[in-house]
């Protein structure tokens, strides 16, 4: 197990390294001219140059990512412009905001973080619990509601989702506020009656594709001649079903949820735009439109790290589960 | 993911009563293939999806046909039915005798043919991206599959690595920089331009999973003993892929291609949406659905139009790809 | 029947000549490998697998480790052995399907063991393999038309009178309706397949064929009907096969001669009576007693032979034989038998062959297992 353990995080650490030397070299070697963009309206020549010697676009493009790798893991000292010496998880300076990245990234992240974690709870509970009772009842009405649910979630459109829920709730009915961000520690029923239109959207979707997954599983494990065995040696039917059938069933829809939370913290991009909501998505599209690289590069990278933890975790969980993955 | 061609074909013989079929003169066996078409005119949602997308894709591609029996472009502005708030004057959004789905708020532009031409921008990104992912993917995928050694180390870990890139974040990130590579800061960004970044963004990031699956099924087949026969009797490279693979693997293929179409669709709106997929004169479904957004209080309908209209056109995809998988795999249980 | 496949036009000279000289050591078949040129010369044939093991380890499967035997034109040649013995591996590196780790294989006298494609061409019309499992080794998407012209097709060679002709004489051959070249495979039983797969072989009119198990799939109802046409073409159009099989029974009825594999190596190598009347190597013998036989009903003949077949990883030193043999000594653990021929053109791996026919002394040797001798 430690030997696989350690495989794993080096090819994680590995594929980091390649994403990271490849968003930089999207973001860095691409344009014509980052600065360009980078600089807000009526920017005279020298004020642009003094922009590219700061940012050192002027230095080779080694130096520069050695640079800002370097000041990811032991921060380091950028012009007085740029407000000084930048702390340890040191991700550059915008100019467009005025910040240091990495503080944005700290205020914005917890929005990110309390969109995608209740609504992961909310999906999986839904999605699996639906598919689950519509394989056992299979071919009954339940099972043709869960079916006809889960196709016209997967065809739907968040954004389409999130405009409906708005009118009816917020601009309607006026049962719940616009949508806004509150910290849980300052007032809870606040955070909660902001952000439940996001999970419920998030949850609609994405249970809509696990209702589909757990119910096709299920089946498969029914069919299995493990299950038929347990059946056969006269175990109750609740027993097979919960202790042995649901286990196997649910261990690849879990992989699957693993992969899915990990690319939703990387950027719930569509649910902020939709709510209005300044999380970590809606914060990389700003950043997209104002040309601000330091911040679009750092977005990238903590959704790629994300994704990345991710990975490893559910192939922990995996192995843990299933010896045999261990050993390829 | 069991698209195994042979477990439909021990099926298909059960079907079709073994092998002592009555004799006839001139005896045609019946394909895989064919039995699959068979299965496939039976199912009634498939008939009606089919159907339902063949009419979208007419639609479509009949666009400046409709616009000429319609009357109206696409750009054409109609100020004078708008109030002072830029409002559209009657009910639901203006929806009249002239103006079926109504007016866009602000700039007054005709929704119902904004919505053909925004189908047609949909459809073509989707099915350009479909088709040069599925080349890529089945090209790469054999070759990794079939060779092995370093080539298929190298594709399979380009597959890891384009697996973890955030695809909506970096395909919002790469799309202006692709776009500011070629264009000025304030030089107007063509049309065709915007559609071509957008479909070369989606190829980069699409090939992955068809490769993946090639790769497998090739893995799969590359020990079977028929393509052994054929290796025995001298088949080169071009044989053994083109007549011996190929020919078992278009199942699985196909109904990939045809999961993927949906999914091109709604990242295409997904990225016009968040504003950088294409400019705002290219009639889209995101850009709609984005811009009706700020008038969701006061014009409530706008948000409808397209929002049911890609939801049609992705739910008739889904369900025809489901059903399609059905037909070519009949083991696989819905 | 035969009279159509007379036509050899496609066929140089050169093949003609050795087709003729194919004929003279026919009359005396399952003699000593005389002074006749073999068809196929097998010399120290070896193929070991890597194998990972443990952590950065690696070690080698010797699945197959050193044979000789020769094929004369014309001859069977059966290779039998458990599961496991190496005899489908032996069959691949005849046909070229896996490349030998070290040995030689010749062809009339042509090295051919690391040939490339191209040099490999022309053999490949001469040397054809039949697989075992008949729903694995036809393509499931061809017409039975493609399967049986796919040889002909890759080669570039178009038969007088066009492909379909050659197609549908080739089924009329295997005993298959002509009128079925337009059906696909999962319209025909298992039987049937296996004749489509006989058909596709015989094709490029090959001088060898390697049957790898070719019955041992199908029910033994059809097992027969399939060994008899074998037998029938193998006469008719004079064929040389190596026959792998692990059924005793079948590889008596087919073959002239017959090689005993155990563990990746020959133990025992002679004619077809010598081998089923006159066994000399213990494993032989403690074979040909399993087979079931309605004439001694009891446990009367029959040899137990106990333990597990041994690891080709890490195969015993000596005899690998001789940790389920009852007659093993030091000798056996210290020195490998070689391969020695004992006259009659019989050939035994063994410090202690056994002598006298099977029936005489299958008394003696009954009921001794290993246990009893490995103290």
């Amino acid at each position: 197990m430690t030997r696989f353990l350690v495989k794993r995080l080096f090819s994680a650490v590995l594929t980091l390294f390649a994403v990271s030397v490849l968003t930089f070299l999207m973001f860095f070697a691409l344009p014509r001219d980052p600065v360009t963009g980078m600089c807000p309206k009526n920017c005279n020549p020298e004020r642009l140059e003094r922009v590219r010697d700061e940012l050192g676009l002027n230095d080779p493009l080694i130096t520069q990512y050695a640079g800002y790798m370097k000041g990811i893991v032991t921060g380091r000292d950028l012009g007085s412009a740029q407000g000084g010496h930048c702390d340890a998880p040191c991700l550059g300076w915008s100019y467009v905001t005025n910040e240091a990245v990495s503080d944005t990234i700290a205020r914005v992240l917890p929005v990110t973080l309390s969109i995608v974690i209740p609504a992961a709870v909310l999906w999986l509970l839904l999605g699996v619990g639906l598919g689950m009772v519509s394989a056992l009842r299979r071919g009954t009405w339940l099972d043709r509601l869960a079916i006809g649910f889960s196709l016209t979630g997967a065809s739907l459109q968040l954004y389409f989702v999130g405009a409906v829920l708005l009118l009816v709730f917020v601009y309607n009915l006026r049962l719940l506020p616009v949508p806004s961000y509150t910290s849980i520690l300052d007032n809870p029923v606040k955070w909660a009656s902001g952000l439940v239109l996001a999970w419920v959207s998030l949850a609609f979707l994405f249970s809509a594709i696990y209702a589909r997954l757990s119910r096709a599983q299920m089946l498969e494990t029914l069919s299995e001649d493990f299950v038929r065995t347990a059946r056969a040696k006269g175990l109750a039917k609740p027993k097979v079903y919960g202790r042995h059938a649901l286990r196997a069933a649910i261990t690849p829809v879990v992989t699957i949820a693993g992969l899915d939370v990990g690319g939703a913290l990387g950027g719930t991009v569509i649910t902020e735009t939709t709510f209005g909501i300044q999380g970590l998505g809606r914060t990389a599209v700003d950043a997209v439109r104002a040309g601000d690289l330091p911040t679009i590069m750092a977005t990238v990278l903590i959704a790629a790290v994300f994704v990345v933890l991710a990975n490893v975790l559910v192939d922990l969980l995996y192995a843990a589960i299933d010896p045999r993955v261990r050993l390829r | 993911m069991s698209l195994s061609p042979v477990e439909g074909v021990a099926l298909a013989e059960i079907e079709s009563g073994g092998p002592e079929v009555p004799e006839r003169k001139d005896v045609v066996g019946r394909s895989p293939g064919r039995l699959a078409w068979i299965r496939l005119r039976r199912d009634r949602t498939a008939m009606v999806s089919g159907g339902m997308l063949l009419f979208f894709m007419l639609l479509a591609l009949a666009a400046p046909l409709i616009e000429m029996l319609y009357g109206i472009g696409p750009k054409e502005q109609f100020q004078s039915l708008l109030d002072g708030f830029g409002m559209p004057l009657g009910y639901s959004g203006g929806v009249s005798g002239d103006h079926w789905f109504g007016l866009e708020p602000g700039l007054g532009r005709d929704i119902f043919i904004r919505l053909i031409y925004g189908l047609r921008t949909s459809l073509f990104i989707a099915f350009a991206a479909a088709v040069i992912t599925a080349t890529l993917g089945v090209v790469l995928g054999t070759l990794a599959g079939y060779l092995g050694g370093w080539l298929d180390a190298v594709i399979n870990w380009i597959t890891d690595l384009t697996l973890a890139m955030p695809f909506l974040v970096i395909a919002l990130a790469l799309t202006p920089t692709l776009v500011l590579r070629f264009y000025g800061e304030r030089e107007a960004v063509s049309p065709a331009f915007g559609v071509a970044v957008l479909i070369g963004v989606f190829a980069i990031f699409g090939w992955t999973s068809t490769a993946r699956l090639v790769r497998g099924q090739v893995i799969a087949l590359r020990e079977r003993e028929f393509v052994e026969a054929a290796r025995a009797s001298g088949a080169g490279l071009g044989h053994m892929v083109f007549r011996q693979l190929l020919p078992n693997i278009w199942a699985p293929i196909l109904v990939s291609f045809s999961l993927a179409v949906p999914q091109f669709i709604t990242s295409e709106a997904a990225l016009s949406f968040i504003g950088v997929g294409l400019s705002d004169e290219t009639p889209s479904f995101g850009r709609m659905i984005y811009r009706s957004l700020d008038y969701l209080q006061t014009d409530p309908a706008y948000v409808f139009f397209p929002g049911i209209t890609i939801f049609a056109l992705v739910f008739a995809f889904n369900l025809f790809g489901d059903a399609l998988r059905d037909a070519l795999d009949p083991k696989s249980s819905r | 029947m035969w009279g159509s496949l007379g036509e050899r036009e496609e066929r140089s000279a050169a093949e003609y000549r050795s087709r003729e000289r194919r004929q003279a050591p026919m009359s005396e078949v399952s003699v000593a490998p005389s002074a006749a040129e073999p068809l196929l010369r097998v010399r120290g044939l070896a193929k070991h697998f890597p194998v990972r093991t443990g952590f950065r380890g690696q070690s080698l499967v010797r699945a197959v480790d050193g044979l000789d035997f020769d094929v004369r034109p014309g001859e069977t040649l059966g290779l039998v052995g458990e599961s496991g013995c190496g005899k489908t591996t032996t069959g691949r590196m005849l046909v070229r399907l896996l490349e030998p780790t070290a040995g030689t294989i010749e062809f009339e006298g042509r090295d051919i063991t690391h040939a490339g494609r191209r040099q490999l061409r022309p053999l490949r019309q001469d040397l054809q393999i039949i697989f075992q499992d008949p729903y694995a080794s036809l393509n499931p998407r061809h017409t039975v038309g493609r399967i049986i012209a796919m040889p002909l097709q890759v080669n570039g060679i178009e038969p007088p009178g066009g492909v379909k002709a050659r197609v549908q004489e080739l089924l009329e051959i295997v005993g298959l309706n002509p009128e079925h070249y337009n059906r696909y495979p999962h319209e025909f039983s298992g039987g049937q397949r296996q004749r489509i797969g006989i058909a596709r072989a015989l094709a490029l009119r090959p001088k060898l064929i390697v049957a790898d198990e070719p019955v041992s799939a199908l029910d033994v109802s059809i097992q027969a009907q399939v060994v008899n046409l074998l037998r029938q073409l193998q006469r008719d159009l004079e064929l040389a096969f190596v026959f792998i099989a692990h059924d005793l029974a079948v590889v008596r009825h087919f073959c002239q001669r017959v090689a005993v594999m155990y563990l990746g190596k020959i133990v025992e190598i002679g004619d077809r009576v010598d081998i089923y009347e006159r066994p000399q190597h213990p494993y032989t013998r403690a074979l040909l007693s399993a087979i079931p036989d309605v004439t001694k009903l009891g446990p009367g003949g029959r040899i137990r032979l106990t333990g597990d077949v041994p690891t080709p990883l890490d195969p015993p030193s000596g005899c690998r034989f001789r940790t389920r043999c009852w007659k093993a000594q030091e000798i056996c653990a210290t020195e490998e038998p070689a391969l020695v021929s004992r006259g009659g053109g019989q050939a035994i791996a063994c410090h202690f062959p056994e002598s006298g026919p099977v029936a005489g002394e299958s008394g003696g040797t009954a009921g001794v297992t290993v246990e009893e001798v490995s103290k």
